[in-house]
């Protein structure tokens, strides 16, 4: 869309057969952030626990004052995703390749191989995260005023202990808990999952970050309150003109809330494109399943609805070649090996050998 | 009541109060009301929706009907028999005819049993011998392979496991299925599996389906009939598609306002609306 021309490096295009993860275009001092918009620029990330390949050639961008959704079902790596960006994966897990974060003074940090101490400085202060279950993402033994003034604190973005209590308790009435001064002297376990979790949102929007991801974070709400939150998400990330990485696996929800979206599969982005053109004219066929079988009001001549046959295989199970194949009902030989990745960019395209063609695209098939 | 019909689910003015830790000894110990005063028929062969928001008392309800749990005061009625005040020693009956799934499959399963043993347990409890046929029938209906009854549920995915599930609660050939959640805890394209599955089982062998959810939308494409409870009250109850299309209550308004729906989303309904159209419903009398 507004992608100033020269951002996509060629080799981002048709280079998926062979895994890229040469170190030498990647010094680890020089991340490879070409346009100034950039808050997030992840470059063929491979995530590996030994011969198993859990991540492969992920590309993603996330432009300031942008929401990009991540969708998929559980097991296709969507979160695993957002905890690489975090560099929070475990030890036994190996990234490879680039993810480059621009902070909001202009910083950069390449996030595959930095030290803890930097990452350290840029979680919670650059780099947020809104998990699904506030329950477990609060400390149960602090009150919440000063677990929202800690992350201002441990960062130094106020001057002292007294206008971090301040801050934090006019951060709480911001995310719309009634009387924020009391709210901020109780104990997570005293207030409702929605309050929690609009606590949680407090915390991630309390250093202004440069980039916000949401894991998920309306899931364990009930729906009335899921509106009000994800409101309160889309109006505090546009306040901040920050960008945002939203991972769901409910349709409906990233349509609400973002502009642009990937679809993952088997540790790949399978599709990626405008939420307008991946919801109403999807090419990959993962894409077209998923749309079928979220939509209720959707069913075919017997009145049952659209599925994906089968489940997602657990992680190091995928088929080789296409991912999806032995799930779809369109695969040939051909998905044997690894389709291409057709479109303009990493941005709008897909990987799929017979993907939907435009004039089967009204109504959605049994695939 | 009409004269004839006998319902299969006959819930009159229940109430369940729990009694909450004392806080000090001179005071007596506090009382929440779970339910105030439900009262619901279910005919025989409705598919029958109970819809809202965590801690309006769906469960209390479903685990009173089910017999779980006993009731303070009212009466539930299964295919006319009272079981409200029923020990459980004569509750016999009603495990024979009322089953149920629940949300999280693997926290209802044994882990340490395998899948014959789990789904031919409700037979053993009736004294049935040599199950294994009617265990592979039913694992049949339910689309798994006859090899899964040798397997331990840890080794099947969360929708194989749902199916598991109902095949336990389809063993002793019920007439009444509850199901509480039963597709909360599964991804769309595995949720698109299981309902249609449990929409065949309904009508291929006529069963009553108690079906409870936080989501209206699943509610609409499973259920005939709905009824909305919020704060241990049924407030509405009705046709599904005419709750859906035109609620007489603010509470149910604002479930229907509140769902994101991608056809809506894609014509442009932000987040920002749904906020905005959930605060006006609840507002609105």
């Amino acid at each position: 869309m507004s992608m100033p021309s020269g951002s996509v490096p060629s080799a981002s295009q048709g280079s998926v057969i062979a895994p890229r993860d040469a170190p030498a275009d990647r010094p680890a001092d020089a991340p490879n952030i070409t346009a100034p918009d950039d808050v997030l620029r992840v470059d063929g990330l491979h995530v590996r626990v030994g011969e198993l390949e859990l991540l492969s050639d992920v590309d993603l961008t996330v432009r300031r004052g942008e929401r990009v959704g991540l969708i998929g079902e559980s097991g296709s790596g969507k979160s695993l995703t957002a905890l690489s960006i975090m560099g929070l994966l475990a030890e036994s897990l190996v990234p490879s390749g680039s993810i480059a974060v621009t902070g909001q003074d202009g910083r950069h940090t390449q996030v595959v191989g930095a030290a803890e101490s930097d990452l350290a400085a840029l979680r919670g202060r650059d780099v947020t995260m809104i998990f699904q279950e506030p329950m477990t993402a609060l400390n149960p033994t602090m009150r919440v005023g000063a677990q929202v003034a800690e992350v201002m604190r441990i960062h130094r973005t106020v001057p002292d202990r007294h206008t971090a209590a301040a801050r934090a308790v006019e951060l709480l009435d911001r995310v719309g808990l009634p009387d924020p001064a009391e709210a901020a002297r109780a104990y997570p376990h005293q207030l409702s999952g929605g309050q929690r979790q609009r606590v949680v949102v407090a915390m991630a929007l309390a250093n202004d970050p440069a980039l916000l991801i949401c894991d998920e974070p309306t899931t364990a709400l009930d729906v009335t309150v899921q509106a009000l939150v994800l409101d309160l998400i889309v109006r505090g990330v546009e306040a901040r003109n920050a960008g945002m990485l939203f991972i769901t696996h409910d349709l409906a929800v990233v349509a609400s809330v973002c502009e642009r979206v990937l679809v993952m599969y088997g540790g790949r982005v399978v599709e990626a494109g405008d939420v307008q053109q991946v919801f109403t004219r999807p090419r990959h066929r993962y894409t077209r399943g998923l749309i079928g079988a979220s939509d209720l009001d959707l069913t075919r001549d017997d009145g049952r609805l659209y599925t994906i046959q089968g489940s997602v295989p657990s992680a190091g199970r995928f088929p080789h070649g296409c991912v999806f194949r032995n799930r779809c009902i369109h695969a040939t030989i051909e998905c044997e090996s690894l389709p291409r990745w057709e479109g303009t960019g990493p941005e709008d395209g897909f990987a799929c050998w017979h993907p939907v063609r435009v004039h089967d695209s009204q109504g959605v098939d049994a695939s | 009541m009409t004269v004839g019909i006998v319902p299969a689910v006959r819930v009159r003015e229940v109430t369940r109060d729990y009694r909450r830790q004392r806080t000090s000894i001179f005071t007596p110990a506090p009382v929440v009301r779970a339910l105030r005063g439900v009262s619901l028929d279910i005919a025989p062969g409705q598919r029958f929706g109970i819809v809202g928001e965590s801690g309006c008392g769906k469960s209390t309800l479903l685990r009173i009907i089910a017999g779980l749990d006993q009731p303070t005061t009212g009466t539930v009625e299964i295919d006319g028999t009272d079981i409200s005040r029923l020990p459980e020693r004569r509750l016999g009956f009603l495990r024979e005819r009322l089953q149920l799934v629940f949300q999280d499959p693997l926290g209802s399963l044994d882990p340490r049993m395998k899948v014959r043993d789990i789904v031919a347990e409700p037979l053993v409890s009736q004294g049935k011998r040599d199950n294994l046929p009617r265990v592979l029938e039913l694992l049949e209906a339910v689309g798994l392979q006859p090899e899964a009854a040798d397997r331990y549920p840890h080794q099947f995915s969360g929708g194989q496991r749902q199916r598991i599930s109902i095949a336990r609660a389809l063993a002793p050939d019920p007439r009444i299925l509850v199901a509480d959640e039963p597709v909360s805890a599964l991804d769309v394209s595995v949720r698109a599996q299981v309902l249609n599955l449990l929409d065949e089982l309904v009508e291929r062998l006529s069963l009553t389906l108690v079906f409870v959810s936080h989501d209206l939308s699943v509610i609409r494409h499973v259920c005939d009939s709905v009824a909305v409870m919020t704060r241990g009250e049924v407030v509405e109850v009705g046709a599904t598609e005419q709750i859906y299309q035109d609620a007489e209550h603010a509470y149910t308004r604002a479930l229907v306002a509140a769902a994101p729906r991608l056809r809506t989303a894609l014509a442009g309904r932000t987040a920002a609306d749904l906020a905005a159209d959930t605060l006006a419903a609840k507002e609105s009398r």
